[in-house]
């Protein structure tokens, strides 16, 4: 059984009004402060005495990680094909890991506080030394809420991404905490010490160069290591997996997957699904947001509402992803708006 | 405070439901598929002696995966049971149940829109036929919820009363010879249980017009409907109306007017090219 008392300390840390407008924007959108409510649950089930003893774990949770050799001295754990779940706590985005003279280094830290101390305690075994460098790809819980255990200066992220997590990192932790429950236990957001720009790093041996990107969010960070040529694409890239748009901006994704085709990459890390050699994760991304704009704005210029689009068929090669049917119903949600807003014209003063 | 006020809040409807529950267990009518707490004082709001059944022919639709607990996408459709007279929605858990009540005088028993939704809930839409019967259909919706109880996106904005009332929209002709038509209306639609005491403030009625004036709906709104409400509905035109007429009133009396051309020529498709082929 999961118990879902979050740390009190967390409640510390309200702000007295929220905007609701991060929260329209976030990845699931939580208005009421579940947090508050799973700590007055606490608070009420303290008061019964008998209580904490059946209150205590059951069996602690461990998402004992998996790492796959990508290269010599590179890892990636592979997320699983699934949405965010109380059984998966979360962890469905791809992790890497790379070792280098000079210590660790990692890309995206997973969706938990528990999650960041397996993956650091992981990068110790693989590597021998420490995680000096973490990078954040972008925004989105399951890829940066296990930063805790790593050094705030260690971690580093584009300005976007750092922006994005101060605006939405509290609600997203919300949304987590319900989806994932007691997986989240302690999971706070932690803004990154470094800023990154498109520039060139080198730590130890490795060779890295940062893509400022954007498309699937604001801001995106690929990762290319020159010297294994292996290409971390975060979320620019999926495989196999229906790609998600919460916060997505279709031509700009684009143009990103373009510019990231032009590297000489040896092997391609998608944010989600298997790594290849091959830029098919590039080349079935691009084709899935084709799909959905032709077949979303195809439901809308016919006047279809959200529920009736949501139901419009799609390829069989689409409709064979991971979460094809899920993701496309999230992604009508998210580009109708924008549609209704951009498409429909004026109709009000009708005397004028 | 916000949360112990509405825990308060639902916990005494909750109490009140289980009390009418024993209440009326005797009353007899087929029981609820959704097997809600709230049923029995469901029914008795929304249809008092009347006699009901519960009915597949009334379809709700919900997405299976919500985000934005505040935007819900729904949509009634009973057009499967012809001529219907009244259509109610409801929520049994929402701290406001009653969403929309639509009278099709001249207009196809659907509508879609988009609700708020404070915690997961039954979605359910009632159709009255004429010979009395309430026709019931309905769904679980699984919900982080909230939607009640936060804030407008246009509280964010000093300046929001200046767009209050834009609407933006379309029309289509179909093939069965009825105009569908979707638009949006630019309004807080304060369900006044928020936290920073604004008041109650939203769209109460949607009178749908023939350009030459002839009502063929009328929706009457509630809290629970979304900010910016968003519909769909099908009318029947009559020959020579080229255009359909809204007028909405808010419970302030603010009131609100559209046209919405509907000439087969605004119903041609502008499809991207890749679709088309």
């Amino acid at each position: 059984m999961q118990n879902d008392n979050p740390p009190l300390s967390r409640d510390r840390q309200r702000p007295t009004q929220r905007r609701s407008e991060a929260r329209t924007n976030g990845l699931i959108d939580t208005r009421i402060d579940r947090r508050r409510a799973l700590a007055s649950a606490a608070g009420l089930a303290g008061a019964l005495s008998v209580w904490p003893m059946f209150w205590a774990d059951a069996a602690p949770l461990k998402y004992a990680l998996k790492p796959t050799k990508l290269a010599p001295g590179a890892w990636m754990i592979t997320g699983a094909d699934e949405a965010i779940t109380r059984q998966n706590g979360g962890a469905i985005a791809n992790i890497t890991i790379l070792d280098t003279k000079d210590g660790a280094v990692i890309v995206d830290t997973g969706p938990s506080r528990r999650y960041g101390m397996e993956l650091e305690k992981l990068a110790r075994e693989l590597t021998g030394k420490p995680v000096v460098r973490a990078l954040l790809t972008h925004f989105h819980p399951d890829h940066v809420f296990g930063c805790q255990p790593f050094d705030k200066n260690a971690l580093a992220a584009p300005k976007g991404v750092v922006d994005g997590l101060k605006q939405s990192g509290e609600d997203f932790a919300s949304a987590m905490y319900y989806l994932a429950g007691d997986w989240m236990r302690g999971t706070e957001v932690v803004l990154p010490g470094k800023l990154i720009e498109n520039e060139r790093e080198d730590v130890g041996e490795r060779r890295f160069r940062y893509l400022v990107l954007s498309g699937h969010t604001d801001s995106d960070l690929a990762v290319f290591e020159e010297k294994s040529g292996l290409l971390i694409a975060g979320d620019l890239a999926f495989l196999d997996r229906a790609p998600t748009t919460p916060h997505a901006d279709l031509p700009t994704w684009h143009a990103s997957i373009s510019q990231l085709s032009e590297l000489p990459f040896s092997k391609l890390i998608p944010g989600h699904g298997p790594a290849e050699t091959t830029p098919r994760a590039l080349r079935q991304t691009g084709d899935w947001l084709k799909m959905l704009d032709d077949r979303i704005s195809e439901a809308f210029e016919r006047g279809l509402s959200m529920n009736e689009a949501m139901t419009a068929p799609i390829p069989s090669w689409a409709e064979k992803l991971a979460l094809a049917r899920y993701e496309f119903e999230r992604s009508v949600m998210h580009i109708y708006p924008k549609l209704e807003a951009d498409r429909w014209p004026r109709v009000d003063h009708p005397d004028r | 405070m916000r949360m112990t006020t509405l825990t308060t809040r639902l916990l005494a409807v909750v109490l009140t439901g289980l009390a009418l529950t024993s209440a009326t267990a005797h009353a007899g009518g087929p029981p609820d598929p959704l097997d809600s707490v709230m049923w029995d004082e469901m029914r008795e709001q929304f249809f008092g002696d009347a006699s009901y059944t519960f009915d597949g022919a009334v379809k709700v639709s919900v997405p299976k995966v919500l985000e934005n607990q505040a935007q819900v996408p729904v949509t009634v459709d009973a057009r499967a049971l012809g001529k219907v007279k009244k259509l109610v929605v409801f929520s049994d858990l929402n701290p406001v149940q009653h969403t929309l009540t639509m009278t099709p005088f001249e207009a196809a028993p659907f509508i879609s829109f988009r609700l708020k939704v404070e915690q997961a809930t039954p979605v359910r839409a009632a159709a009255l036929t004429e010979d009395g019967v309430w026709h019931v259909g309905g769904v679980f919706l699984d919900a982080a919820g909230g939607g009640c109880s936060s804030p407008a996106m246009a509280r964010n904005k000093p300046d929001w009363a200046l767009t209050v009332g834009n609407t933006k929209g379309r029309a289509w002709r179909q093939a069965d010879g009825m105009s569908r038509f979707r638009m949006s209306i630019k309004h807080p639609m304060d369900t006044g249980l928020t936290q920073d005491n604004i008041p109650a403030f939203y769209i109460e009625q949607v009178l749908v017009r023939g350009a030459s004036g002839k009502v063929l709906a009328k929706v009457e709104m509630r809290e629970p409907v979304s900010e910016d409400p968003t519909i769909t509905m099908m009318v029947r035109l009559p020959v020579g109306d080229r255009a359909i007429r809204v007028d909405s009133r808010d419970i302030d009396g603010n009131q609100f007017s559209a046209r919405i051309k509907a000439g087969w020529t605004e119903s041609r498709l502008n499809l991207p090219q890749a679709v088309a082929e």
